[in-house]
């Protein structure tokens, strides 16, 4: 009747998993408790659950991101720990069984519950201010992307609590992956949670693709776009060319998994080759679709907080175009070590250094920026100025990864471990971090508190450099990744200071908790009226801090690079008309949130093997969808009265400020 | 204040500048066809990987029938000018003869999967089935995931079928005619891979 | 009617006509029977049939997409054309790429 599902599935004999259980317990039981008391469970679900306005969604997507960094880091925290008291022969607290699901938790839920919904919410808030539209090409979509992704998270999540996770490893190779190695439920939450959410962000490429293409506002040229904007279009062109590929080899392997086929198996003919090969087609490219907003964001910040112009938009443009490309021809270097011939090898690690160069020609664009601006140290270009120096050290080891000579040595060591947490933390969770800096003003409406900012700022910075560097050393040690114990007493020093650099970014965390809490407390003192808190040189600065859901009252037209930094040069406001007109909006609905429901109930009863839940799951999912496409209300006018009101109210702000 | 536009279709395109809503929606379509393209050559990948992984099975030669094959194809074929023929009604506003092409496409889809079924059926009782070897899986699942769109197409010809019946060719109605009849094509062109590639060169 | 548009909607895709679909059908069952023919008719050396057989599948595939698909290098077109153009880029890499590097490992398998 349920399955392999029955009450053993509660990890009951694990005490860390159940006191987590605890005290998620007692947080969601606490976070309920004070929306009902509060009785705002209306708001939530018309204004926030059931919105497809891109804002609302690009918010949702980071709140999200925000809370699985916590259960990413307390895992980095876990094996760090873990490792700096087994150095010595000891077994350390965590059993190789529960350490593996770890290390496997901790690379899946940073990457696809971390940083690609960061990714996707920076877009969701930022791409259709900055292109002067009203929302995305499909709102709706959107809002179903969004709740394909929770379903994805929600796995995840119940995997802690129900059953297991997998053990083998973030990118899952098998045979280890396979039924005869992994007999448990672990690679089947895996599995249903990267495919679903992978459905998601598919959409989400879909959908941005074409907003960039036929949304942009009047005169907006595609060389007239902010280069943020230009980068989400290189990075939605990665998403939509990659991601079919991750659905396909999830697929293969759902398939040895279910019905017994043998397409990675060790027998009958199966090739576990192929899906390594397969699997970092896709996963080359998404590192890219990582780093790449990233470089958008700081592009920004550069150009606003040197009060100067972005240095070589053409170049810099032309450099995320080619980096998208070569992007696509790069992906053995993942497993150079795997017996591929030197032809082979040594194509592939010349691939890899040439794309080193379009990065370096942007780290030069950036620093050009500023030279000669009137550059304003404020705390997203401190994040900034941290990636450049962070990010270069990180792409330089990596150009020394791509010889296959040196990866030899190199690969699955800690030296592998150092560079690709240096550019992910370096390159791209600086960059997130300076994105929500820099916009979460126009995001809410009010600023965060400075300080503790500034704080974060360097704790995260120096954090990373105590708990990384060490692993360059480490790796040309010889230590290997993924070790649960060992025994060579020259490595513990170094990893005693790589737990101190954990611990310095872990202040670094509680600083910015404790900005987002003082933040909201003092949200009226600190209320930007203006919408313009930078000084900002792109459209979305135009607009209201937060904006009305419609964006803009009438479509700014565009003549130049830096809409808006032109507008204010020459003291046109975009608020300075009288007659305001109805506007055509999508209508909320929570048919997307409906769909993805029943898709959590379709994946959760197949990774149990419950049947007739799976197949019920799947029908109300489809019949979902047939139901929504009956939907005519989808649609409605906001009355020009109502535009004026809002306008008005943004002008009154305006003299206030 | 006084040129409030009511048509939604009319108010997009005028507050965008250029598209209309629906032309958008097709485009957004087609993209996705492409993105579909790359997931069927990544199972063409496999199956080229696979092909020889027999496990002492059968191979290409021992499995595959040509006429069966070629009498499949002609079904898919016909089907996707019926589905022209039933675009070009749409054009011409044509509620009811839309929805006679429509079915008619319906009924050679469902003959192109009921063979497809049957020869996968056949293969499974002698023994054959995707579990037997590297090869066979490969197999099965190429032309499987082919089948399992088409199916597809299928449930969302016969909701678009109700749905047009019911409200007739609404401009709704029409973009998502559209959308279907590129993915019915594309279907299409993405069997020409498959009969080319799995079974003439299978057994050439 | 607003959506009645003639031949060419606005970057969507144009329309056909009896024609054009009756040519693309006629095109399309030559392009099929052919190869058929061919292999199940073995009259030519076996690498030449196999060639001939994936070029005609391309020209078919051409046949399709211009008389069925009515992709064609027009204004409004432009985009749906560079991005199956890119498509094909992507997709000739990664099977390119991959049976080239699978065929490297297998080769250094020492397989038989």
């Amino acid at each position: 009747m349920f399955g392999k599902l029955s009450w053993d599935a509660v990890p009951t004999d694990e005490p860390i998993v159940m006191y987590t259980l605890a005290i998620v317990g007692l947080m969601g039981f606490a976070l309920v408790g004070t929306v009902t008391w509060k009785r705002k469970w209306g708001y939530i679900w018309r204004e926030w659950f059931t919105s497809v306005d891109h804002k609302k969604i690009g918010c949702m997507y980071i709140i999200v991101a925000l809370v699985m960094l916590l259960r990413g880091f307390s895992d980095a925290i876990m094996m760090r720990t873990q490792q700096a008291m087994a150095s010595s022969g000891g077994p350390g607290y965590l059993p190789p069984e529960h350490y593996d699901q770890i290390f496997t938790a901790h690379g899946v839920i940073m990457i696809f519950f971390m940083a690609m919904p960061f990714v996707v919410g920076l877009m969701n808030i930022v791409v259709p201010l900055q292109i002067g539209a009203r929302d995305v090409a499909y709102p709706f979509l959107n809002a179903l992307s969004f709740w394909l992704f929770v379903v994805g998270a929600a796995l995840v999540n119940v995997s802690l609590g129900v059953g297991e996770f997998a053990r083998t490893g973030w990118v899952a190779y098998p045979p280890l992956s396979e039924l005869g190695y992994s007999p448990g439920v672990g690679v089947d939450y895996y599995i249903w949670s990267l495919q679903i959410s992978g459905i998601g962000t598919l959409l989400t490429g879909v959908n941005f693709f074409v907003t960039i293409l036929k949304m942009r506002t009047e005169g907006m040229t595609l060389f007239k776009m902010p280069v943020f904007t230009w980068n989400a279009l290189c990075t939605s062109v990665l998403i939509l060319a990659s991601f079919p590929i991750l659905t396909a080899t999830l697929l293969m392997l759902t398939l040895d998994r279910y019905l017994g086929m043998h397409f990675f198996t060790n027998e009958a003919g199966g090739n576990p080759m192929m899906y390594v090969n397969l699997i970092w087609a896709w996963g080359h490219p998404e590192v890219y679709i990582l780093i790449l907003p990233a470089f958008g964001v700081f592009s920004e910040i550069a150009a606003t907080f040197s009060s100067k112009r972005l240095f070589g938009y053409v170049s810099l443009v032309w450099a995320t175009i080619s980096i998208t490309v070569l992007s696509f021809i790069v992906w053995l270097h993942h497993f150079f070590t795997m017996g591929s011939g030197a032809n082979v090898n040594a194509f592939f690690g010349i691939m890899t250094m040439i794309i080193a160069v379009p990065t370096g020609v942007k780290i030069f664009t950036w620093l050009f920026t500023m030279y000669r601006g009137r550059v304003r140290f404020e705390t997203p270009m401190l994040w900034t100025l941290g990636f450049i120096v962070t990010f270069s050290i990180g792409g330089m080891t990596g150009v020394l990864l791509a010889v296959p000579g040196a990866d030899f040595l190199l690969h699955n060591s800690l030296f592998l471990i150092a560079h690709f947490h240096n550019v992910i933390i370096g390159g791209a969770v600086f960059g997130y971090m300076a994105g929500l800096t820099y916009w979460f003003p126009k995001a809410f409406g009010f600023r965060l508190n400075d300080r503790l900012g500034r704080i974060a700022f360097w704790c995260w910075l120096v954090g990373f450099y105590f708990a990384f560097m060490p692993s360059y050393v480490l790796g040309f040690m010889g230590m290997t990744r993924r070790l649960n114990h060992f025994d060579n007493p020259a490595w513990q020093p170094w990893l005693l200071l790589e737990l101190v650099g954990v611990g310095i970014i872990l202040c670094g965390v509680a600083c910015q908790a404790m900005q987002l809490f003082v933040s909201i407390r003092n949200r009226v003192k600190y209320r930007d009226l203006t919408g313009d808190p930078w000084d900002g040189r792109t459209l979305e600065w135009a607009t209201a801090s937060p904006p009305p859901l419609y964006n803009f009252a009438e479509q700014p037209k565009v003549n130049d690079l830096d809409a808006y930094w032109g507008m204010k040069e020459r003291g046109v406001s975009t608020l300075s008309h009288t007659d305001y007109r109805a506007i055509h909006m999508p209508r909320n609905t929570s048919a997307g949130l409906v769909i993805s429901v029943f898709a959590l109930v379709c994946s959760f009863a197949l990774v149990w093997h419950i049947w007739w839940l799976a197949v019920f799951g799947l029908v109300a999912s489809v019949v979902a969808m047939v139901v929504r496409s009956y939907d005519e209300d989808i649609d409605y006018f906001v009355p020009a009265q109502e535009v004026a009101r809002i306008e008005k109210a943004r002008l009154k702000d305006l003299a206030e400020a | 204040m006084s040129n409030i536009v009511m048509d939604k279709d009319i108010a997009h395109s005028h507050e965008q500048g250029h598209e209309d809503a629906g032309s958008m929606r097709i485009f957004g379509f087609w993209i996705y066809l492409m993105t579909d393209c790359i997931l069927f050559a990544t199972l063409f990948a496999g199956y080229a990987v696979l092909r020889d992984s027999v496990a002492g099975g059968p191979s290409t030669v021992d499995i595959f029938e040509l006429p069966y094959v070629l009498a499949e194809t002609a079904l898919l074929l016909v089907s996707s000018i019926t589905y022209g023929y039933a675009m070009l009604a749409t054009n011409r506003n044509h509620t009811s003869h839309v929805l006679r092409w429509l079915a008619v496409t319906f009924v050679l889809g469902c003959g192109f999967i009921a063979m497809e079924i049957n020869e996968f059926h056949h293969l499974i009782d002698e023994g054959y089935g995707p579990d037997r070897s590297g090869f066979l899986t490969a197999f099965f699942t190429l032309v499987g995931t082919h089948g399992a769109h088409v199916l597809s197409g299928l449930v969302w010809m016969a909701v678009l079928m109700a749905q047009v019946r019911s409200r007739g060719l609404t401009n709704t109605n029409t973009t998502r005619l559209s959308c279907l009849s590129l993915f019915w094509h594309f279907l299409d062109v993405v069997w020409i891979c498959v009969f080319t590639v799995v079974y003439l060169l299978g057994v050439v | 009617m607003y959506n009645q548009s003639p031949i060419h909607s606005s970057a969507g895709t144009s329309h056909g006509t009896s024609r054009s679909y009756m040519v693309g059908f006629i095109i399309s069952v030559v392009l099929t029977v052919i190869p058929f023919a061919l292999v199940v008719y073995p009259s030519l050396p076996r690498s030449t049939t196999a060639w001939v057989v994936v070029a005609l599948g391309m020209v078919q595939i051409f046949a399709h997409l211009k008389y069925f698909l009515h992709l064609d290098t027009a204004k409004e077109q432009r985009w749906n054309l560079i991005a199956l153009i890119f498509s094909v880029v992507i997709i000739l890499l990664l099977v390119g790429l991959s049976l080239w590097i699978m065929g490297s490992i297998h080769h250094n398998m020492l397989a038989h």
